[in-house]
């Protein structure tokens, strides 16, 4: 089917959905890099013309990457919920838009739909949406999740504490984690990216934080970002495992390059769901939640496995991976992968905030790692604006890093201060778990014994 | 017991990351910004820094004792580079000088790199160089190449006009935030355009704080001698750390 608009006496054409969403994408780099971005502004309006009036039903009837070829294509197709969509199915691209915003889209009504709608259609509709648009539609929407800690309730906003050392040093670590819980980071996980990926490291590791988190009784859950298939071997052989980490895209062959599928996904879920680690969390309920994705708009290509869609509506399938396993955790790591793919502040900005509408969407307990490399045009007055708009837009967590430099991957995050002052001018505070250990007996040990953390390590 | 500063001693003894930064209201203090902003600096300086690719040439003629090409990729500028790492993967017209230089049997090219940090390429390039030739002096070398906006990948295209047998790379690395002038190293086989990552053998970190130029120079003479032996160079498929691509960048 031929999506048309005429602007004066030129009548653009765009022979697919899929060219259609690229075209109607904001400029950024890596669409540029893959071919496929519009070849002039006007074009790329005269596309979001065109996507606007396409009907929420059409996406239904055209992938943009073949069902028969894509796993993840037949995960969104088959699981599409049509009650869900029901109250959308009448609707264009450009009429979500305006419901979205309106005031007939509350809160329940946004919850309710989220099965009902593609990750297509999410990218469609942010594709129309400036960032005020994506933020206030965002902040209608609460995903929460429970493991010991209840993370995305409104008016709370957590952190992950990632305490990486270059060469996985456990002190090194150690100190790190320490410096952070003190400053009140930690409550939606401690989790380390180690430098070596080892059953034995990932075990290590597992083992360091839950002492601590025991001995000091802090609400919270731990993970060691090795890949998926490590991190099983280690709950295999009894490392004390709360959440399963993985790198996670928007199609088969993507995932395939990151050496899983939605398969081995399914079973790590079981797997840690199998060990039963969740507290009864504030509202009186056990934690179920046991996964942890990262994404990143880019990934598809750097595998060469993009099909020619443009990296924003991979990013929102990768989504509709996500979501099929009730995560715990899914945060977009939205400028880790440099300039080739977004290449400053203005469109690292930007994406972090499709994503994190995306996400909530599509249901899933959105947080983002707001972070930059040397090598892109950005600095940390850009990562200030977009920490201050996800906080405005309800993330249900960011990054602490010590003063926003992480010395192993080599990139800059955000700080343990930058998270308290996002709560501070937001008037946002830790999960409510969390927020009484801060407040308690626990907390008030740790600092004491700090004083001297060669014997807190021994 | 210690008083909270000696805590922040201890806890900076154990690590290099920028933990124990002191609160002003939940705000970091002006001196830790500062810190921070000077490091980002240097990193940024390090990442626009032009190559003066004529001065780096004679250096290099003077070590090698033979001629030294200077060739471009077909990446115009930094803006372009950073943007279209395809671009800087090829070269551009620069390449008829190669041409002339083709040679049968060469054992080893070597190719000097601006990638994301010319100022590496300034500092450790030439140390680096002089500490692998003499290692290097039972084998047959083809002539040196500086390249400027080149990643990796230009060395195929220059190790096959070359017709060398194994290629070695010299580039500035991404800089991080403690670390503007790292280099690294990457031996190819049988270099031809279409090679990836996971056929080449990498050398990080090579810097004064970091990997050493003896060091460096030793691990790269066993990486040479052990592809000509053994006819591949690779890795096995690596699941390492966050799986997520990039923040590669110099590839």
């Amino acid at each position: 089917m031929p999506f048309t608009h005429t602007i004066g006496s030129l009548r653009y054409a765009f022979a697919s959905l899929r060219e259609l969403l690229a075209k109607a994408t904001p400029l950024r780099s890596g669409d540029v890099l893959a071919g496929v971005a519009a070849a002039s502004a006007e074009e790329r309006v005269a596309a979001q013309y065109a996507l606007a009036d396409v009907p929420l039903a059409h996406f239904l009837t055209e992938a943009v990457v073949p069902y028969e070829d894509d796993e993840v294509t037949r995960l969104i197709l088959d699981r599409h919920d049509a009650e869900a969509f029901a109250p959308v199915r009448s609707m264009t691209v450009g009429e979500l838009r305006d419901w979205l915003l309106s005031d007939e889209a509350t809160p329940e009504r946004l919850a309710a739909l989220a099965a009902g709608l593609t990750p297509e259609m999410a990218a469609a509709v942010s594709k129309l949406m400036r960032l005020q648009d994506l933020i206030l539609a965002a902040a209608k929407i609460r995903v929460v999740t429970r493991f010991r800690t209840t993370v995305g309730l409104p008016g709370r906003m957590s952190a992950r504490l990632q305490p990486n050392h270059p060469t996985d040093d456990a002190a090194g670590i150690a100190a790190s984690m320490l410096d952070g819980l003190l400053l009140g980071s930690g409550d939606a996980v401690i989790g380390i990216n180690p430098a070596g990926d080892s059953v034995a490291t990932t075990a290590g590791l597992l083992r360091l934080v839950d002492a601590v988190r025991t001995r000091f009784q802090i609400p919270t859950q731990s993970c060691v970002l090795a890949h998926l298939t490590t991190q099983m071997a280690a709950l295999e052989a009894g490392a004390p495992m709360d959440l399963l980490f993985q790198s996670i895209a928007g199609t088969e062959a993507a995932n395939r390059s990151f050496g899983v599928n939605l398969s081995l996904l399914g079973e790590a879920n079981d797997a840690g769901r199998s060990l039963n680690r969740g507290a009864v969390c504030a509202d009186g309920t056990v934690g179920r939640n046991v996964m942890y994705f990262e994404t990143g708009q880019g990934s598809a290509l750097s595998a060469g496995a993009h099909h020619g869609v443009d990296q924003q509506t991979l990013e929102a399938r990768a989504y509709g991976v996500a979501r099929a396993f009730d995560p715990m955790l899914v945060n977009t790591v939205v400028g880790f992968i440099g300039p080739e793919y977004l290449f400053d502040g203005k469109q690292i900005t930007r994406a972090g905030l499709e994503d994190h509408f995306c996400g909530k969407l599509l249901g899933l307990p959105m947080g983002c790692d707001v972070c930059y490399t040397n090598h892109a045009e950005a600095d940390q007055d850009d990562m200030d604006a977009l920490l201050t708009l996800l906080g405005a837009a309800g993330v249900n967590y960011i990054m602490g890093v010590p003063g926003a430099d992480d010395v192993m991957l080599n990139y800059q995050s955000t700080s343990f201060h930058d998270a308290l002052y996002v709560r501070r001018v937001l008037g946002l505070r830790p999960a409510p778990e969390f927020e009484a250990w801060l407040q308690g007996d626990g907390f008030a040990r740790l600092a004491l014994e700090a004083r001297s953390p060669e014997r807190l390590l021994a | 017991m210690s008083g909270p500063h000696e805590m922040v001693a201890k806890l900076r003894a154990l690590t290099t990351a920028r933990v124990g930064l002191e609160r002003t209201g939940v705000s970091q203090r002006t001196q830790d910004v500062l810190a921070f902003q000077l490091s980002h600096a240097q990193a940024r300086d390090a990442v626009h820094a032009r190559l003066d690719a004529g001065a780096v040439a004679e250096r290099m003629a003077k070590i090698t004792g033979g001629p030294v090409l200077g060739l471009r990729s077909e990446a115009r500028d930094r803006a372009e580079y950073l943007q279209r790492p395809d671009r800087g993967r090829r070269l551009d017209d620069s390449r008829a000088l190669l041409a002339a230089h083709a040679q049968k049997g060469a054992d080893v090219a070597l190719v000097i790199a601006d990638g994301l940090s010319a100022l590496a390429v300034e500092r450790h390039a030439a140390a680096v160089l002089e500490r692998l030739l003499p290692r290097l002096s039972a084998l047959h070398i083809a002539p040196l190449s500086v390249v400027e906006q080149g990643r990796v990948a230009i060395g195929d295209e220059i190790g096959a006009v070359l017709g060398a047998r194994v290629m070695v790379v010299l580039i500035g690395e991404r800089p991080g935030l403690s670390s503007p002038d790292s280099l690294g190293a990457y031996v190819t086989f049988a270099p031809r355009v279409g090679r990836t990552d996971a056929e080449r053998v990498c050398l990080s970190n090579i810097r004064n704080a970091g990997l050493s130029y003896d060091e460096a120079a030793a691990q790269l003479e066993r990486v040479i001698s052990e592809a000509l032996a053994r006819g591949w160079t690779g890795v096995a498929a690596g699941q390492s750390g966050r799986a997520l691509p990039g923040p590669g960048g110099e590839s």
